[in-house]
């Protein structure tokens, strides 16, 4: 029998619509802002432009400031999930049940994991290594820059999906993980769960194809005489970092898709019954999760050796120990996994063997910690935004590793696993580490893409602020997991007495808010005041690497002579010896515009909403769609276009006049 | 960095540790105030990787703060050596001693998840007490096969006895976890886990399921009572004293998804349940709702 209603929407039906106050006023404001923006760009005229300059752009400059855009704006949104929590941890107590319904509670703890990993932390990380990394071996491009505009609109896909449950539907409630069987269909029958396979199905094939991207960019295009062991570390960490991602990812996307057979097809890889094995999946998705960490906190420690060594005005200490405990790191990021889940009850020998492993990790770390201080030592410290960043870095993640330590000893681990004390703990490491590490380069190479430096004062202020919120909000979850309290609850009894606690945990989470007000604010008034801030010189912080030998904002084709590297710190190199070559202009080639990435991107979003409502003829369309796409792109033989000597000459002496 | 100043932060660090001592005063901090040997000797061991990480911390933290000061921009008195960059002899220092701290806790690491493994038996002259631990939507049954009686969301034993909890779920995973006692170990459908505890002091202690298992997971809390042997064994007459007894429909009720369940008990169980409920995870094309394997284990 052929159900047309059921064939044209699948499982949706109006039930699928936010009928509960909180969500709806999410989903509402989430519209009436686009409707704001967009109405906005048609007052200004801007669609154009917008659609030209940047959303077509395959410049790996736009596209790494759509990432960081994007990035921020999820950030909002984690961050309002968490005042959400917060607000529900703290008020209900006893015979209170708070603001939120279990369900809810659950939905909102879930999306605001996923949404902080991988659409806050990865976006920052693929914006950053977008906008830095061909500046700084030299190189004008990407390899692969089609590839790159590809997966930046995947991940906007995955994204676009994750947000959109809070229309349509609704977000799991199995944890930013969902672990099996919760996940299974058994236990949540609903699309929740769909939507989490593929918002992050589709967001990850993107970070695979930016992994095998800039892999590519670092192994065949840096400038000559740019040998491996004088790339600056920044390059080093992303190397490793891509690595990771080019292992790790296809063991996510794997992991997803039986998930997903389970789910909608009545397989059993992972179900109870049948003879599915839920740990099975536990151990897959943490022989990612656990790479993943390192994949977002490596490029963060690549910024701060680039940070330090800037601003301490001396050479980074330790350059060999650096690169081997880089790749100390990323080996053995592979070989700990386990340790997120000592309690499965694996027996002692494979849980000691996990416990030594992410010890083990501890040494290169530590190497790390103290290269870093020794490039202090003997330095002439300026203490500028990004290097109070840096030491905010260096004392919290100490702290947080130590935690790690503790946890490392699987029987200690038993007693404060999935506590509160875990939860602090891996938020130390990812603020204090990541997010620490990308603000700080983004103060650093702002100047760098825009032309104006950023307020330093308000700068000053979001840092204090972030320091201390991040304080208030992560030590008292510290003691609460002392005194026994689980992550993830919607409720406890009064006689606990854990009230406090939460209440100044969700104090903390103010004060994190007042950081992001500075920074909005830092924004606004740095764009207001950029005539005051200019950046005439292109190396408004007295760099080292090659890219502050170009002018700012650096123009699309990066350098107009490609540089000649002979030591490790580049540029610096150069102003010591005071060599000026003589500008020499040749014809630069780089590639046109493409809407197509934004088109495969929109294909497989359909498919990824196909497969959440059950909806067969929106999944044919979508593949049918992504094929066609591809094939009309590859065929495409007027992909490039090239700018004459005489016009790079042209704008190289406006660009530096108006520097200069 | 002038005197007033530095007196203000220290006024003010006072202030924070008093303010914080005041407040969290009479708070029970289960982990760190263990009241069985087997908890004791986990935070014994977090507290020896805490020391040893501080080793390497402590240093960390002086470095850090004292090279800002010492050479911060303004001080040219500071020596400043920009080419300076590499020592073989101070790096040796931070690869070789973190690698020896490392050693020292890989031995402790490797010994310890031996001794504490929760699957090994703890020595006592005592005749172990045997529960079996069922989770479910969204309730502890615990099972006394010695006894044959059951409760829900509620424990009791008795002191300076070793307790064997074999432990299944037959719902999504959960994690056992009586924090006064001792570490935590997953309940997982269709497979058993075990852990061995005992109580060292008579009390009421806490427990409750550490992993997310659904929409009533955060009431899955219970009462592990450790009381004297006497006490127990009038709790018991008294629990076989009603009418309560546990078969295979009263199960099948009880597995029903419930939320905030008060204790309760059941004077007699059906023989073999634990195993039943396991088995049914395990027989080819069984599912999940059906709880009447009971013909294959007897």
């Amino acid at each position: 029998m052929f159900h047309f209603a059921s064939a044209l929407t699948g499982r949706m039906n109006m039930q699928a619509f936010p009928r509960d106050t909180i969500t709806a006023g999410g989903a509402l404001s989430m519209v009436f802002a686009l409707i704001a923006i967009a109405a906005f760009l048609t007052y200004k005229k801007r669609w154009k432009w917008l659609w030209k300059e940047w959303l077509t752009s395959l410049d790996p400059k736009r596209i790494g400031v759509m990432y960081i855009i994007v990035a921020l704006v999820m950030l909002l949104r984690g961050l309002g999930d968490v005042l959400l929590i917060r607000t529900q941890q703290a008020t209900s107590v006893g015979s209170s049940h708070g603001i939120l319904n279990s369900d809810h509670f659950q939905q909102i703890f879930s999306a605001h994991g996923s949404i902080m990993i991988f659409f806050v932390a990865m976006g920052l990380m693929f914006g950053l290594i977008n906008l830095i990394l061909p500046l700084h071996i030299g190189a004008r491009d990407v390899a692969f820059p089609f590839l790159n505009s590809v997966a930046f609109w995947l991940f906007v896909a995955g994204m676009a999906l994750m947000n959109l449950s809070i229309i349509f539907g609704e977000f799991s409630a199995a944890g930013w993980l969902a672990y099996p069987p919760l996940s299974e269909l058994q236990y949540s029958p609903g699309v929740g769960v769909d939507y989490w396979i593929w918002s992050l199905q589709i967001a990850g094939v993107g970070s695979l194809l930016s992994g095998v991207n800039f892999l590519t960019t670092i192994f065949k295009m840096r400038a000559p005489g740019m040998t491996m062991m004088k790339m600056p570390i920044f390059v080093w960490s992303v190397l490793c970092s891509m690595l990771l991602v080019v292992f790790a990812f296809p063991i996510l996307t794997v992991t997803l898709a039986l998930l997903y057979f389970d789910r909608s097809l009545g397989m059993h890889f992972f179900t109870s019954t049948g003879g599915g094995n839920p740990m099975m999946y536990v151990n897959l998705i943490w022989a990612w999760g656990h790479p993943e960490v390192y994949i977002l906190v490596l490029p963060a420690f690549g910024i701060y050796s680039e940070v330090v060594a800037t601003f301490a005005r001396k050479r980074l200490f330790g350059y060999k120990s650096m690169v081997w405990a880089l790749g100390a790191i990323t080996f053995l990021s592979f070989s700990v996994w386990l340790h997120h889940f000592f309690t499965m009850g694996a027996g002692a020998d494979v849980n000691a063997f996990f416990g030594i492993m992410t010890m083990v990790i501890a040494v290169p770390t530590g190497v790390k910690i103290f290269n870093w201080l020794f490039t202090m030592y003997h330095g002439r410290i300026l203490f500028a935004t990004p290097m109070l960043w840096f030491m905010g870095f260096i004392a919290t993640f100490t702290v947080g590793g130590v935690a790690g330590v503790l946890m490392a000893v699987p029987p200690a681990d038993f007693q404060i696993h999935n506590s509160l004390f875990l939860v602090a703990h891996f938020h130390t490491m990812i603020i204090g580490g990541v997010v620490f590490g990308y603000f700080a380069g983004i103060t650093y190479w702002f100047p760098k893409i825009f032309g104006f430096k950023l307020n330093e004062r308000l700068g000053r202020y979001a840092f204090w602020s972030w320091l201390v919120g991040f304080l208030l909000a992560f030590i008292p979850l510290y003691i609460l997991g002392f005194m026994g309290a689980t992550r993830r609850l919607d409720h406890y009894s009064a006689s606990e007495g854990w009230q406090g606690l939460f209440i100044v945990a969700g104090v903390g989470v103010l004060f994190v808010l007042l950081g992001v007000g500075f920074q909005i604010l830092q924004f606004i008034v740095s764009i207001i005041q950029r005539k005051q801030n200019i950046d005439a010189t292109g190396d408004p912080w007295n760099g080292r690497t090659l890219e502050w030998s170009a002018p700012s904002p650096v123009p699309f084709y990066n350098f107009t002579t490609i540089p000649e590297v002979h030591s490790r710190d580049a540029f610096w190199e150069t102003k010591r010896a005071k060599i000026s070559m003589p500008p020499r202009y040749e014809d630069i080639t780089l590639p046109k515009n493409s809407p197509m990435g934004i088109f495969i991107a929109a294909f497989a979003f359909m498919v990824g909403f196909g497969c959440i409502w059950h909806i067969v003829w929106l999944i044919v369309l979508g593949l049918i769609g992504v094929v066609i796409t591809v094939l009309v792109r590859s065929a495409d033989e007027d992909t490039e276009e090239t700018t004459t000597a005489a016009e790079v000459k042209r704008l190289d002496r406006v660009a530096r006049k108006v520097a200069a | 960095m002038n005197k007033k100043r530095l007196s203000l932060i220290l006024i003010g660090v006072a202030v924070a540790i008093t303010l914080a001592a005041v407040f969290l005063h009479g708070h029970n901090f289960a982990v760190l105030n263990p009241q069985g040997e087997v908890g004791r000797k986990e935070r014994n061991l977090m507290y020896v990787a805490l020391v040893m990480s501080l080793v390497v911390v402590i240093p960390v933290f002086v470095m850090l703060f004292g090279f800002a000061w010492t050479y911060r921009e303004g001080n040219k008195k500071a020596m400043y050596k920009p080419n300076w960059d590499h020592n073989r002899t101070i790096e040796s220092i931070w690869w070789g001693v973190p690698t020896l701290l490392i050693t020292i806790l890989a031995v402790i690491a490797w010994n310890s998840s031996h001794d504490l493994d929760p699957y090994k038996a703890l020595v006592s002259n005592k005749q172990p007490i045997q529960v079996e631990v069922v989770a479910l939507d969204w309730k502890w049954l615990f099972i006394y096969p010695q006894q044959n009686i059951a409760s829900v969301n509620f424990l009791q034993f008795p002191v300076d006895t070793p307790v064997n909890y074999t432990i299944t779920s037959d719902a999504p995973m959960n994690s056992f976890w009586i924090p006064s006692l001792g570490g935590q170990v997953y309940a997982m459908s269709g497979m058993t886990t075990q852990l061995h505890l005992m109580a060292n002091k008579i009390g009421d202690f806490e427990g409750s399921s550490a992993n997310i298992s659904g929409t009533g997971f955060a009431g899955m809390r219970f009462v592990a009572r450790a009381s004297s042997q006497a006490d127990f064994d009038s709790w018991v007459a008294m629990v076989k004293g009603q009418d309560t007894p546990l078969n295979t429909t009263d199960y099948k009720n009880l597995a029903k998804p419930s939320e905030n369940n008060p204790a309760s008990y059941y004077s007699s169980v059906q023989s073999n349940l634990f195993d039943d409920i396991l088995l049914k995870y395990m027989a080819p094309g069984s599912t999940v709702h059906n709880g009447s394997m009971a013909g294959m284990s007897m």
